[in-house]
């Protein structure tokens, strides 16, 4: 046995410093006008309501072309929408000053992708799990509306898949095995046995729905609100078709 | 045209190189050119089951980096005219296998092979996605227990994602599956998956069934493919394999609980 010495007190770091790598959705100044942000911010965002709660956002200066902004009032502005502003990008070198005396960090300059929210179903961030590998499906290309957002899989989805269905349904006409996950805005139905992990409106759509010809899930979500089965599925739906919906916060599973 | 069929499974210690020994003994006894590359480079373990270790100078990583010729790195077998081995090196790691050099060795054996077996290596890494990326079909080799049924099911996802044939939208990659290592006994007794449970999970022709037998191991030790061992079952259960992966119709043995005879119940095994 060691003594206790006052050097153990060192050996452990109270901070430690490390650099890490975020993606964060950059909004676009485009008008010095806080009332014209605000109304527009509003009638945007309330399509995602729930996806930018919270949501860390940069501020990009680069339209303003050094037109000065009243920094206090944006960061109020943001802080209403629920959005926490971390910095700004692309200001000329007096903006860059506003901004640090208003608590904002000044970030360099990257490429812009389009990411501000056109309409629900598009949005700046994946769900979650979308850094895994091995997606069989490619996201559709925007085809101006000639097919359906629904996506079809007649191949089984095996462990470690996932398959996505951005803004729209996902029709599984196979297996889906323990260890697979399902995603979809909208709703889900699986033709064959449900055994892996299925969330219907993963942007917030409440009203989505997942319909399972015979339910022997690890997970169901819908919305967000999710039930795990972790050991025997209650009899009324092991291997039944159900359906999965939202009732109130409340996830219902139910026979069909 | 050559094959090349991967053996591959996932999960290690569920018979990938016991199968690929055997299978591609059995193929070259039926008088196909065969040859058996190991894939589990710093692992090396097929020359053992091959009984050629001592006779390993060059290989496959000698070769990919063009420091040896094909031909000398190729181990002609000791029972078989037609079978060869490529050995793994033990001294390097899966990194040196790099897509291009592969696929460069791979169509060097088209030239001359029927069959190329690919021994992948266990896990779902570099070693085991150049073992299956160029693979015509692969033989999924799973334990009836849930933890290798659940990895088998993902490396078949992987052959649907990320084999070549998956990206350039060609022809699937055709799966065969071999169930190892089955005990008919516990399978009774419900401590083992049944071939049914495994069957219905992965969705995939069943190509054989291996039964678990001592002989499999005494085989390994000695250093010779248990396909050799005509009495055993699962010599007997490998033969079938490369029967059915012929052609030929033959119904499944050995899944069934031996029923013991009168002389065998009074004199023992």
């Amino acid at each position: 046995m060691q003594t206790e010495v006052d050097d153990s007190v060192k050996l452990e770091a109270a901070v430690d410093l490390k650099g890490s790598v975020f993606t964060l959705p950059v909004l676009q100044i485009c008008s010095g006008s806080i009332d014209a942000i605000e109304s527009e911010l509003t009638e945007r965002l309330s399509a995602a309501l729930k996806f930018f709660k919270h949501a860390p956002v940069v501020i990009d200066l680069e339209k303003l072309s050094g037109q000065n902004l009243d920094f206090s009032a944006l960061l109020k502005l943001l802080a209403r929408q629920d959005l926490v502003s971390v910095g700004v990008r692309n200001g000329s070198a007096q903006q860059n000053a506003l901004a640090v005396s208003a608590g904002l960090a000044v970030l360099k300059g990257g490429p812009l992708q389009n990411i501000l929210v056109q309409e629900s179903s598009e949005s700046v961030e994946k769900p979650k799990a979308e850094h895994r590998t091995d997606k069989v499906v490619e996201e559709k290309k925007n085809n101006k509306g000639l097919s359906s957002a629904t996506k079809i899989v007649t191949q089984p989805v095996r462990s470690g898949q996932q398959i996505y269905a951005k803004g729209g349904d996902l029709i599984v006409m196979a297996p889906v095995n323990p260890g697979a996950e399902i995603v979809a805005d909208g709703n889900i139905h699986v033709y064959a046995p449900m055994k892996g992990r299925a969330l219907a409106g993963v942007m917030g759509d409440t009203k989505a729905r997942i319909f399972c010809q015979s339910m022997e899930a690890e997970l169901i979500a819908v919305a967000g609100n999710f039930r795990v089965f972790e050991d025997q599925i209650p009899s009324d739906i092991r291997a039944k078709s159900v359906q999965a919906y939202l009732d109130g916060d409340h996830l219902v599973v139910a026979p069909l | 045209m050559a094959k090349v069929i991967v053996v591959t499974s996932g999960k290690g210690g569920v018979g990938k190189t016991t199968t690929s020994a055997s299978f591609a003994t059995g193929l070259a006894m039926k008088g196909n050119k065969t040859v058996v590359i190991d894939f589990d480079v710093g692992l090396r373990n097929l020359d053992l089951i091959m009984g050629c270790e001592r006779r390993v100078v060059y290989d496959f990583v000698n070769v990919l980096n063009n420091e040896s010729t094909l031909k000398q790195a190729l181990i002609k077998d000791k029972h078989c005219d037609n079978l060869f081995v490529l050995p793994a090196s033990q001294t390097r790691d899966k990194d040196a296998l790099t897509e291009e050099g592969v696929e460069r060795i791979l169509n060097e054996l088209k030239k001359d092979f029927d069959y190329i077996v690919c021994d992948s290596p266990a896990g779902i890494e570099k070693g085991a996605l150049m073992a299956l990326y160029f693979a015509d079909e692969a033989l999924i080799v799973t334990n009836p227990e849930v933890s290798s049924v659940r990895d088998s099911d993902r490396i078949l996802g992987i052959l649907a994602a990320k084999s070549k044939r998956a990206l350039n939208g060609d022809e699937p990659i055709k799966e065969h599956l071999v169930i190892t290592r089955y005990s008919p006994k516990r399978v009774e007794l419900g401590e083992m998956l049944s071939i049914d449970d495994v069957k219905d999970l992965l969705g995939i022709p069943l190509i054989g069934v291996i039964p678990e037998s001592e002989s499999v191991l005494s085989a390994s030790n000695s250093g010779v493919p248990v396909i050799h061992d005509i009495d055993s079952n699962s010599g007997q259960a490998y033969a079938d394999v490369v029967d059915r992966f012929m052609g030929v119709n033959l119904p499944l043995r050995f899944l069934n609980v031996e029923k013991k005879g009168l002389l065998s119940r009074i004199f023992g095994n």
